[in-house]
């Protein structure tokens, strides 16, 4: 299991089109990932609906945590993703 | 044969087979399961699938941001946190579809609770519902349809969603039986130049059978004759080779100008306009600027945009309209909260006048893009409706660097001191929308009061001739950028009643100028006389009718 805290640069939070992104990789990294925002309970991050729910916003810090075989490998790849400003491309 | 009688859009004629919008389904009962729990499961499982598949097909098809708009509700559809709550309610002995209901309008209320931008997707995953328990019924899923083939659409009235996904290669026409002329429906019939009769009242039209909408005649024609349709698509030949002839500057029979100008939302339109032969641009609206952002864009990103518009404009007219802010087009950084009527709140050059800054900042890059481009710039303040608003809009627009400042008219106040407001104004534009909206305090979006919101009003004319006189007293100009400059015939009344300009979707531009042309000056008059001497809409536009 590996674990990271990551900030959200996406310049609209981590909704609409980033949170779409965002689950669909989670989803096709086919591992088990959790996001959880603050303190907050975590949620399955190939849930877009709980992602969304999140209302996580630009500036917020949230926790990922993945299980499975390449479990760094996928955590490096979703932390980028949060770490970049999708909406900015 | 029957006619059926409803409010043409624009002066088209198309036949076609007829699709009806499905109906929103019924809610499902909470009677319980016959079925095992499994079977239930399996049963989502297909169908949630099929529905993901059906969205991401269409979101293919539709391209663009809807695509990404499409996907998501994909997702949605096979989420796996809502389907562990469906497969909980299963298992408690619910139907698949109760179970779907239910824990889809669990998550949209958990949306809506937090607001904003969420409460928004609270819509789009309750149609993702509608989709699954269409797909677990077996029947079709509420919206616009896909039959395979080109149709004619028939619907109570479109939402922006579904006007946003319509394939206008398969829509011959559209035919609502509520909704008005100002509704969705007919604003984008005239911006895409589709066919449309709209708000034909309780209207029963069979799913196939073939009709003629012909919007010229405000009807709808069922079980035609094959004169009629012989007829129709003559017509609809004839308006087609109208509209592929070459394009001459507007003018009535005997040679007066009357200077036929677009209604653009954004630069991208130019092109298209300039094809469709627009002198100029009679009204920029800018809210696509600062709609999508959550503060003020700088002077510098705002310069750029107008920059490309007036480029594609040299040497011809261009009127902007500063940000127009408030009621249906509310902005986090610019209006308030809340209002308990909108539409007489703090919007328009009120919101403006309360936060000066973003008015400054508009006019500075305007004034900068004009100072680096050839084109024309004419600078309107919206929903003026005292003069001393004028006054105020007119001098800063001047101090900040504009040449020419003026106002829009869509208060009825504003018409009323027209001669006034035009000593201080260096020109007026006539919103007719608004305009009728307050003459004759029906919203206009508003199905019920549909009938009160004709331009045609003799009410709305006689304040409209107020301003023109208003303009001719103080030598100003006066234009219409409503969607009344649209109408052929009342595009002739205007021009009587002394309007200069005409401002409207491009699509509109080949019918008015070919209508324009039949009519001198001195029967436009005329014309214009017979309207106003009406006592309603429909009187005022049949007296027209007989005048012209």
């Amino acid at each position: 299991m590996a674990t990271r805290t990551v900030t959200i640069a996406s310049s609209h939070g981590l909704h609409a089109r980033p949170a779409k992104l965002f689950s669909e990789a989670a989803k096709n990294s086919g591992q088990t990932v959790t996001i959880a925002k603050g303190d907050g309970a975590p949620v399955n991050a190939a849930s877009i609906l709980g992602v969304i729910s999140l209302g996580a916003n630009t500036g917020d810090q949230v926790t990922l945590t993945v299980e499975g075989d390449d479990a760094e490998g996928v955590l490096d790849q979703l932390a980028t993703m949060l770490e970049t400003d999708a909406d900015a491309e | 044969m029957a006619e059926i009688h409803g409010e043409g859009i624009g002066q088209g004629v198309a036949q076609g087979p007829v699709a009806l919008m499905s109906a929103p389904l019924e809610a499902p009962t909470d009677a319980p399961s016959t079925r095992t729990p499994d079977e239930e499961k399996q049963a989502v499982a297909a169908a949630v699938s099929a529905t993901a598949a059906e969205l991401n097909a269409r979101g293919e098809r539709a391209g663009g941001s809807a695509q990404d708009v499409l996907e998501a509700q994909a997702m949605m559809a096979e989420d796996p946190t809502l389907l562990e709550q469906v497969h909980e309610r299963i298992d408690q002995g619910a139907t698949a579809e109760y179970a779907v209901h239910v824990a889809f309008a669990a998550f949209a209320e958990q949306l809506k609770a937090l607001g904003g931008y969420l409460g928004e997707r609270a819509a789009d995953l309750a149609d993702v519902a509608q989709r699954v328990i269409a797909h677990l019924r077996g029947v079709q899923a509420p919206g616009v349809p896909d039959p395979g083939h080109p149709f004619v659409l028939v619907a109570a009235d479109l939402a922006p969603a579904d006007t946003a996904l319509l394939d206008l290669d398969q829509v011959l026409a559209v035919v609502t039986t509520d909704g008005g002329p100002t509704s969705h429906t007919a604003i984008l019939a005239r911006e895409k130049g589709i066919v449309a009769v709209v708000g034909t009242g309780e209207a029963s039209f069979t799913e196939g059978e073939t009709v003629i909408v012909d919007a010229a005649n405000d009807a709808v024609v069922t079980d035609p004759t094959d004169e009629q349709l012989a007829e129709a698509a003559e017509r609809a030949a004839a308006r087609a080779a109208a509209a592929a002839a070459p394009v001459t500057p507007g003018a009535l029979a005997d040679g007066t100008a009357v200077p036929l100008l677009a209604n653009l939302g954004s630069p991208d339109g130019a092109a298209e306009a300039l094809e469709l032969g627009a002198e100029g641009v009679g009204l920029f609206r800018t809210e696509f600027l600062f709609l999508s952002s959550d503060e003020a864009p700088s002077v510098e990103s705002q310069k750029e945009s107008y920059r490309r518009l007036l480029e594609a404009f040299a040497g011809k007219k261009v009127v902007v309209r500063v940000l127009d802010a408030g009621a249906d087009k509310p902005l986090p950084f610019l209006t308030d909260v809340e209002e308990e009527n909108p539409a007489l709140g703090r919007r328009g050059i009120r919101a403006l006048q309360h936060r000066e800054q973003i008015l400054r900042d508009q006019l500075t890059a305007l004034a900068q893009a004009d100072a680096e481009t050839d084109a024309d710039l004419w600078v309107m303040a919206p929903m003026v409706a005292t003069v001393d608003e004028t006054e105020y809009f007119t001098s800063l627009a001047k101090e900040l660097g504009l040449k020419t400042t003026g106002v829009m008219v869509e208060v009825p106040s504003s018409a009323l001191l027209a001669e006034e407001i035009l000593r201080h104004a260096d020109f007026a534009s006539i919103g007719t929308n608004d305009l009728v909206q307050y003459t004759m305090a029906a919203d206009r979006l508003l199905g019920s009061v549909a009938h009160l919101q004709s331009p045609w009003h003799p009410a709305a004319l006689r304040l409209i001739k107020m301003v023109a006189d208003g303009g001719a007293v103080n030598g100003k100009p006066v234009g219409v950028c409503g969607e009344a400059a649209a109408d052929p015939l009342l595009a002739v009344v205007l021009a009587g009643l002394g309007v200069q300009t005409l401002s409207m979707s491009p699509s509109a531009l080949a019918d008015v100028r070919a209508e324009l042309a039949r009519h001198t000056l001195e029967d436009a008059r005329r014309i214009a006389q017979a309207a106003l001497a009406a006592s309603n809409a429909d009187s005022a536009k049949s007296a027209a009718r007989a005048a012209a």
